[in-house]
């Protein structure tokens, strides 16, 4: 084995193996700020960019919630509920686990 | 979270950083689960406490973090190396569209202190930086101090995940397995300014279901995410 393949080989490894996964993640983390400061915001790229957010979010949490069925899709609806009217987010957030474990509890 | 005064301008203050740090509690509950989660399962799985809390300081982002331990090796090779970067950038690339809507905001600001803003980067802290964005608040010190606490809940809960996790309840029970998707849900409402400039939110909920059912992995949330860019570019 050469040097490097017993260096990487040995608990040192692990070390590369957490520096490339931070590499990475880094990468990804900066690569929309350095794209979007090279580009001219036109107005219709600006119209996209507003759409972002909760585009965002609607794709991360609508495949999730409907994975795990009509418990979770009346749990969220009644945490945006809660959240619609007090406009305080923890209220939201206690209310959409709340009726999630009531649910689970007797369902 | 209160209502700051609109400033025309993004600046830095102190203050901001406190009030970031308090406007983060509601994704405390998500973190804190997720965390134990991660802890328990690396400590299972065998890694030494130093790799445990290397990841969460260093990589700290949960989805890319539980799928390398699935690949983690006890005595790795370039290839495993390799295949463990590339698996980490294919979960983290969502990160992209979170970095580009913050852009605007962060454009004047002194470069390490981006830097440090965009390594601590999460969906969690991004949703809240957002919403007091779109309240009209610009103080980025909000941002960064809600990123800090969130970091050292995350390294905390990790630590505490990795002795302790078998003395965690069922957290099925307590529906906590869904605290990320709610959270996310209720921070949707502040976003909400009638049922137009949402249109787009309906292109990307769809298609990131349809490609959920049809790609494994985390495809759907990028697909998604752009499907709506495209529909918001489009849409008068």
């Amino acid at each position: 084995m050469n040097g490097f393949g017993s260096f990487i080989a040995s608990p040192w490894g692990s070390v590369l193996a957490i520096a490339a996964m931070t590499l990475v993640t880094f990468l990804c983390r900066i690569a929309g700020v350095v794209v979007m400061s090279r580009v001219r915001i036109t107005p219709r790229i600006e119209r996209g960019l507003r759409a972002l957010p909760g585009s965002i979010i609607l794709a991360t949490i609508l495949p999730v919630v409907i994975d795990n069925g009509w418990p979770a899709v009346i749990a969220l609806a009644a945490a945006i509920i809660a959240m619609a009217v007090t406009r305080i987010d923890i209220v939201g957030l206690i209310t959409g686990l709340g009726t999630l474990a009531v649910i689970r509890a007797f369902g | 979270m209160t209502l700051m005064p609109p400033a025309l301008r993004p600046h830095f203050s102190y203050a901001g950083l406190r009030h970031g740090a308090r406007a983060a509690l509601p994704a405390f509950p998500g973190f804190i689960m997720f965390a134990l989660a991660f802890g328990t399962a690396a400590a299972q799985k065998g890694l030494s406490l130093g790799e445990t809390l290397g990841l969460s300081a260093f990589v700290y982002a949960g989805a890319s973090q539980m799928v390398g331990l699935e690949i983690w090796q006890q005595a790795w090779t370039p290839t495993t190396i390799l295949t463990i970067m590339t698996v980490t950038a294919v979960v983290n690339a969502r990160m992209i569209m979170l970095g580009a809507t913050l852009q605007p905001w962060l454009k004047h600001e002194p470069l390490p202190r981006t830097a440090l803003n965009l390594f601590l980067l999460t969906e969690a802290g991004w949703l809240i930086g957002t919403r007091y964005h779109n309240e009209g608040g610009r103080d980025v010190g909000v941002l960064l101090g809600c990123a800090l606490i969130l970091w050292l809940v995350w390294l905390a809960t990790t630590f505490v995940g990795f002795f302790a996790g078998a003395l965690v309840p069922e957290p099925k029970r307590f529906g906590l397995d869904l605290v990320m998707p709610i959270f996310f849900g209720v921070m949707l409402v502040p976003l909400w300014k009638g049922a137009k400039p949402a249109l787009p939110w309906l292109a990307a909920g769809v298609v990131s279901l349809i490609v959920h059912a049809m790609v494994p992995g985390y495809l759907f949330i990028i697909a998604g995410a752009l499907a709506g860019v495209v529909a918001g570019m489009l849409l008068e």
